[in-house]
C-alpha cells in the first residue's frame, strides 16, 4: 500500500537519495575525466610515455588548443601523482596530506562562519517577520552588503579583527547570512493566513505561532538556503585566508602559493581546487542529511 | 436547572467597513443576531454578502467597525483568549509536517495541556470523527473528506462552547458532502457545542440547522431568520420529505425575493449608496 510505504519512510531517515546521488556523481566524475583526457587527446600537448627500458613513445594530438595544453589542463594522472608526491622538496608530507590538513583547517573556519552567519540570518528573518518597520529599515543594507565585493572587504576585516581565525570567520559568515536571511524570511511568511488565524483562535501567542507554525513551515526554505550557505561559507573562508593579511594555513593560503608556482607545477593548484570542491561537497552533504532528518514524513522530502 | 439562559452569541448593531483601494466597502450593516446554546445556525447568502466576515467577527479574527459582539457574556476578544472557539475553514489547513494525531493535538499543546490528558483527548476526538486508524498518517496521505474530518477533530479538541465553520464542505463533491453533513449532525448532537455554519448550499443549510439566517449582499444585512423544524435525527430519508422541500423553497424564495425587491428599488438603493459613499469618502 502506498500509505504503508510512506509511513515506513516517515519512521526513519532514508539515506537512499544521498547514496544514489553519490553514485551518479561518481559516474559523472569518471565521465568528466574521460572528457578531460579526450580533449587532451584531440588538442593537447604531445603525450610522452616511457617504458621500463627508458624508451620513449610520443603521441601527438591532431589539433592544438590552448585550453587543452598541459599548463591549462594537466593530465589527470599528473594531478594524482602530485597528490602522492611530497608537497615540497625535502619534505616528508605528501601534497594529499598537506591538503587534507589545509581542508580541515579551512573547514573549521567555514563551519564557524556558517554557524555565525546562519544564526545571524535566522535572527534577522525572525526580526523582519515580526516588524515591518525593521524589515524596511534594514533590508536595503542587507541587500547592499552583498553588492560589495568580498575581495575589497576581506582585507578591511583582516585589518580590523586581525589576521587570525576571527577575521576569516567573519568573512565566511558575511557570505552566509544573506541567503539564509532572504530564504528564511520567505519561509517564515509562507504559512497560509488561515493557519495563523487558526493559531489565534486558540489564543496562541506570537512566540507560540513562531515556534509551532512559522518555524516548521520555513524549514524547506531554510534548508534550500543552508545548501547555498554551506558552499558560500567555504568560498568565504578561502577568500579570507587568501587575502594579503590572511592566514598562514588553510586552502586559501595553499591556493595562493600554488598559484605562484603554477608555471612549474599546475597540477598542485588543480589538486588544491579538487580539495576545495570535495570540502564543499562534504558540507553540502551534511546539510542534506540534516534536511532529510528534519523534513522526514513531509511530502517530497526525499527529493531535491 | 434554574440558570437563566444567556445567549452564546449576541451581536448588536454591528457594521463592518473595509478600506479597499482608496474607497470603502460596507460589508455588513446593522447586524443584530442572537444565538442560543446548542443551536446550529447557518448563515446563507450570495457571494459577497459578508457571511464569512460575520463569522470572523464572531471569532474575533476581525473587529467590527461599530457595534458589539458578545460571546458567553464577554467581549469576543476575551472569549478568544479563553479559547471558547473551535474553527473549521473551507480548506482543512492541516500542518503537513504533523501526523493526524499531532494536528489534532495542536490546540491542546498551545493551551499547555499535560501530555497524558492530551493523548486521551486526541484519541477521543479521532474516535469521534472515525479516523482512529489514521492517527499516524500524514495529511497528504488522506482524502479531502478525511482531511476535513481531522480539522473538525482539531477544532473540537479544546471542547469549545462554539464551533465556527466557514464553508467547510464547499470543496467536496456532492456525495462526500452529504456524508459529511450526516457526520456533522452526529458530532453536534454528541458534543453539545453551538455551531455557526457558513454555507452556499441551501439543502446543506436546511438539513443541518436549527435556524437559517438569510443575508442580502452589499451591504450585508440579515433578511430573515428561518426556523427549521425538521425532526432529529435527520437522515437520508429526511431529504425526501415534503417539509424538507418546503423549507428549501422558503429559503430559496427569501434569497430570491430579496433580489427581486432590490431590482425594484435599484434607483433608490444606488441613490442611497451614492449618498453613503459621499458621506464617508
Amino acid at each position: 500500500m502506498a500509505g504503508d510505504r510512506a509511513t515506513r519512510q516517515a519512521a526513519g531517515i532514508s539515506l537512499r537519495p544521498i547514496g544514489r546521488g553519490l553514485l551518479i556523481g561518481g559516474l559523472f566524475f569518471v565521465a568528466l575525466i574521460l572528457v578531460w583526457e579526450g580533449a587532451k587527446a584531440l588538442g593537447g600537448d604531445p603525450w610522452r610515455f616511457s617504458d621500463a627500458a627508458g624508451h620513449e613513445t610520443v603521441y601527438t594530438p591532431p589539433f592544438t588548443w590552448a585550453i587543452a595544453s598541459d599548463l591549462s589542463l594537466p593530465h589527470v594522472w599528473k594531478i594524482a601523482g602530485a597528490l602522492a608526491a611530497p608537497v615540497q622538496r625535502q619534505q616528508e608530507q605528501s601534497l594529499a596530506g598537506y591538503l587534507v590538513g589545509a581542508a580541515l583547517y579551512t573547514g573549521r573556519e567555514a563551519a564557524l562562519g556558517f554557524l555565525v552567519g546562519g544564526i545571524l540570518g535566522l535572527a534577522l528573518a525572525a526580526g523582519f517577520v515580526h516588524s515591518k518597520l525593521a524589515e524596511r529599515a534594514f533590508m536595503p543594507y542587507v541587500v547592499a552588503s552583498q553588492t560589495i565585493p568580498i575581495l575589497a572587504l576581506a582585507p578591511l576585516i583582516a585589518f580590523a579583527f586581525g589576521n587570525g581565525v576571527l577575521g576569516i570567520v567573519i568573512v565566511a559568515s558575511y557570505l552566509t547570512f544573506f541567503p539564509v536571511t532572504i530564504a528564511q524570511l520567505r519561509g517564515l511568511t509562507s504559512p497560509d493566513p488561515r493557519a495563523i488565524e487558526l493559531m489565534r483562535s486558540c489564543a496562541a501567542s506570537r512566540w507560540t505561532i513562531f515556534w509551532k507554525l512559522r518555524m516548521p513551515a520555513s524549514l524547506p526554505y531554510l534548508f534550500a538556503a543552508l545548501k547555498v550557505a554551506a558552499t558560500a561559507s567555504i568560498v568565504g573562508a578561502i577568500v579570507g585566508e587568501g587575502n594579503p593579511g590572511g592566514s598562514q594555513f588553510g586552502l586559501g593560503r595553499a591556493i595562493l602559493n600554488f598559484n605562484e608556482q603554477y608555471g612549474s607545477g599546475p597540477e598542485k593548484l588543480w589538486a588544491a581546487m579538487l580539495a576545495a570542491a570535495l570540502l564543499g561537497l562534504g558540507f553540502f552533504l551534511i546539510v542534506r542529511i540534516l534536511e532529510l532528518a528534519a523534513l522526514r514524513g513531509r511530502p517530497g522530502a526525499g527529493t531535491g | 436547572m434554574t440558570t437563566v439562559s444567556q445567549p452564546v452569541v449576541s451581536i448588536a448593531g454591528v457594521s463592518k467597513i473595509f478600506d479597499a483601494g482608496g474607497g470603502q466597502t460596507r460589508a455588513l450593516d446593522g447586524i443584530d443576531l442572537s444565538i442560543e446554546r446548542d443551536e446550529f445556525v447557518s448563515l446563507i447568502g450570495p457571494s459577497g454578502c459578508g457571511k464569512s466576515t460575520l463569522l470572523r467577527l464572531i471569532g474575533d479574527l476581525t473587529a467590527p467597525t461599530s457595534g458589539s459582539v458578545t460571546i458567553n457574556g464577554k467581549p469576543a476578544r476575551q472569549a478568544r483568549l479563553d479559547r471558547d472557539y473551535g474553527i473549521v475553514f473551507q480548506a482543512p489547513v492541516l500542518f503537513d509536517w504533523r501526523t493526524v494525531q499531532a494536528n489534532v493535538a495542536l490546540p491542546l499543546e498551545v493551551k499547555g495541556t499535560a501530555a497524558a490528558d492530551r493523548e486521551r483527548r486526541v484519541e477521543a476526538m479521532l474516535e469521534l470523527v472515525e479516523l482512529k486508524d489514521f492517527a499516524r498518517h500524514y495529511p497528504y496521505q488522506l482524502s479531502g473528506g478525511m482531511q476535513q474530518r481531522v480539522s473538525i477533530a482539531r477544532a473540537l479538541a479544546l471542547e469549545p462552547s462554539i464551533l465556527l465553520m466557514d464553508e467547510p464542505f464547499g470543496a467536496l463533491d456532492e456525495m462526500t458532502r452529504e456524508r459529511m453533513n450526516a457526520e456533522v449532525q452526529r458530532i453536534w448532537q454528541s458534543t453539545g457545542t453551538t455551531v455557526v455554519f457558513v454555507t452556499h448550499s441551501i439543502p446543506e443549510a436546511v438539513f443541518l440547522s436549527t435556524k437559517v439566517v438569510v443575508m442580502s449582499p452589499r451591504p450585508g444585512r440579515i433578511v430573515r431568520v428561518i426556523d427549521i423544524d425538521l425532526p432529529r435525527p435527520r437522515t437520508d430519508d429526511t431529504r425526501e420529505t415534503t417539509r424538507y422541500f418546503e423549507l428549501i423553497t422558503e429559503v430559496r424564495e427569501t434569497l430570491r425575493g430579496r433580489r427581486g425587491e432590490r431590482a425594484a428599488r435599484t434607483g433608490v438603493a444606488s441613490a442611497e449608496r451614492t449618498a453613503a459613499e459621499g458621506g464617508v469618502g
